[in-house]
């Protein structure tokens, strides 16, 4: 379970976040849908406890993320934007280093591993070094190290990135199963028929600010717009430019 | 702990892979340090026996009005040729450098002599040429001793004695030590121990920072349930086991090397046995905790791999720094340079391989003063590593 409450966050001049207020509930998919530079990259950056809210507050299972982050990062599993695996090291061992760095125990490192490998289709290309490795290939395997340690949170930051259909739709299966195991997934898109079709809610960020919170009939219904795609335009364009 | 001993194994792991880290830690300091010494001290040997040995060859205009000058120079070992046709076309020679020194015997130097007057000679040379420079002074010398051996002749056919002439006798006693001889050879050599230590972990120090932040790794890695510290002092550990493989692989190819090098023909005999290996080693081993935190911190302000490149090759020579000032003023070892890292490790190998006795004090404070900087430098490092602009 997710909570923030008006978070801000400025770099240098620029007011990224301002104000975001978001909650996402475990057993359900939330998607973080935005133009680009709405906010929502570093609204996750602040959840995954790599930045820190000018103001306002996150929490992750109720764990504060600014004056508990430890705590915080052992409740979650990030797939940053652009994770970067290490190239001399195979999938497989790519995998089991974040393993050990969770603090999985040593009998139970091979079979975790073993799983998520086997889970995400990666036996293929397991025990290759990762260096050469296709966009698709490399987001399977920067997965895999994120959920490695079975964290109740998922936060995941534009995971179809560059990905084909074909591994599109297997994550998109994926994020499924974690929902049906219970876990609380929060991700972050610029495509709209990816959340429309995977989502059970939707925040909608523009300007740094949410322009709409709401369920998929919600924002139809709020909107007045049938098509998610007008509804999208309408809610950007109700935030404004300033 | 065990988070940094988790981020150490692996990074040690992973380096053993990657071939850049590997050649410079096993082949750059290693290899590359003792070839350059040996071609150093080669070319200083032939240029030391050039001088004694080989007759030196004097182009001469005029040979045939000073023959007996031209017997002296000869018994001399200066070989006297025919020069270019006149004075013009000598200082033409020089300048060109066909050769490096013309001597010039006028028409009047016969009669000259034959009055008793100072009889003149010309020698042309190019002064900022040091080679010819060296030739010049060579037969200067072979003129002086002309000189005094004609004006000794001259007073004794007057009946004057000629040690009248000779008011001082100067007796020279150099009481420099046959190894004592070798310093800059020496200081040389310690740079190469200096050099081959950073070089050994600078793709490691690179890879804990610009490295990973630029592959996309370092922020996947921050969302671990890990403290950072843990995270940067595994990094730390790991570019110390690579900067010590390299300079224990330098110290043992230097070991070897220098049993091949011709050092006695210099009046050089260098100690570096088996003890002052393992001295060497302790004393370094301070330093290598200051290079691995110096390289770190250096890389974490870097924007990109390049850019931490560049600035790394700085700090490749900024230890020689400290060493080359204390050796153009040609300083004695003091107790203050001891706080100094760098100079404080080359004073001491230095006096070690010299076979001078080490000063035992000298040896705690170097090791002492080096290991806070290193330890100071690697918490700055950590400090570094929490702030939230180290993902750029």
């Amino acid at each position: 379970m997710i909570e923030v409450e008006g978070i801000h966050k400025s770099f240098g001049i620029v007011h990224a976040v301002r104000g975001v207020s978001l909650a996402a509930a475990d057993g359900k998919i939330t998607g973080l849908l935005g133009p680009n530079g709405a906010g929502k990259s570093t609204t996750l950056r602040v959840l995954y406890t790599v930045l820190k809210p000018d103001a306002g507050s996150a929490s992750i299972d109720g764990v504060d993320v600014v004056t508990d982050s430890l705590r915080a990062r052992q409740r979650i599993g990030a797939l940053p934007h652009g994770s970067g695996l290490y190239p001399h090291l195979t999938a497989r061992e790519n995998v089991a280093y974040f393993a050990r760095l969770c603090g999985l125990e040593k009998s139970e490192i091979d079979d975790r591993v073993d799983e998520i490998i086997r889970l995400l289709e990666i036996e293929d290309f397991a025990e290759r070094r990762t260096k050469g490795f296709s966009q698709g290939q490399r987001t399977k395997v920067s997965l895999a190290r994120a959920l490695v340690h079975d964290p109740q949170n998922v936060l995941l930051d534009e995971p179809t990135n560059g990905l084909d259909v074909m591994a599109t739709r297997s994550l998109r299966h994926l994020i499924l199963k974690l929902k049906d195991l219970g876990r609380c997934v929060l991700f972050s898109s610029h495509i709209m028929q990816e959340v429309a079709a995977l989502c059970d809610d939707i925040c909608i960020i523009a300007n740094g600010q949410v322009a709409i919170d709401d369920s998929i009939e919600g924002i139809r219904a709020r909107t007045g717009c049938d098509d998610l795609e007008d509804a999208f335009m309408h809610a950007v364009q109700s935030v404004g430019a300033g | 702990m065990r988070t940094a001993l988790i981020v150490f194994a692996k990074e040690v792991f992973e380096n053993l892979r990657d071939r850049r880290t590997l050649a410079s830690a096993l082949i750059m300091g290693p290899i590359f340090g003792p070839i350059l010494f040996a071609f150093v001290i080669n070319l200083s040997i032939e240029r030391s026996f050039e001088n004694i040995e080989t007759a030196l060859e004097l182009p001469v205009i005029g040979q045939q009005r000073a023959p007996n000058l031209v017997r002296y120079l000869e018994s001399r070992n200066i070989a006297v040729v025919d020069g270019p046709a006149d004075d013009a076309a000598a200082i033409a020679a020089v300048k060109t450098g066909k050769h490096d020194i013309v001597l010039l015997i006028p028409e009047a130097f016969g009669e000259q002599l034959a009055d008793t007057v100072p009889a003149r000679v010309k020698l042309v040379s190019d002064q900022a040429n040091t080679d010819a420079d060296r030739e010049a002074r060579r037969v200067r010398r072979a003129l002086a001793a002309y000189n005094s051996e004609l004006a000794a002749i001259r007073l004794s056919a007057r009946g004057v004695n000629p040690m009248l002439l000779r008011p001082l006798n100067i007796d020279e006693i150099d009481v420099s030590t046959p190894s004592g001889r070798s310093a800059m050879l020496l200081g040389m050599m310690s740079y190469f121990f200096i050099f081959a230590t950073l070089m050994g972990g600078m793709y490691l120090a690179i890879d804990a920072t610009a490295g990973e932040r630029e592959r996309g790794s370092l922020e996947p890695l921050l969302c671990l349930p890990v403290t950072r510290e843990q995270l940067i002092l595994g990094k730390i550990g790991a570019t110390c086991v690579f900067m010590a493989l390299s300079l224990t692989l330098s110290l043992l190819s230097f070991h070897v090397a220098l049993k091949f090098m011709p050092l006695e023909q210099l009046g050089m005999t260098p100690n570096f046995g088996p003890d002052v290996l393992v001295t060497a080693l302790f004393l370094f081993l301070p330093f290598i905790l200051l290079g691995a935190a110096l390289m770190t911190l250096v890389a974490s302000f870097t924007k990109s791999y390049r850019e931490a490149q560049t600035w790394l090759s700085v700090v490749l020579i900024a230890p020689t720094m400290p060493i080359l000032i204390v050796s153009l003023l040609t300083l004695r070892p003091k107790t203050e340079f001891m706080f100094v890292p760098s100079l404080s490790q080359h004073l001491l190998l230095v006096d070690m391989v010299k076979n001078e006795p080490v000063n035992n004090l000298h040896v705690l404070i170097s090791f002492v003063s080096t290991l806070i900087f290193g330890a100071l430098l690697a918490w700055i490092c950590a400090r570094l590593y929490r702030r939230e602009g180290l993902l750029g």
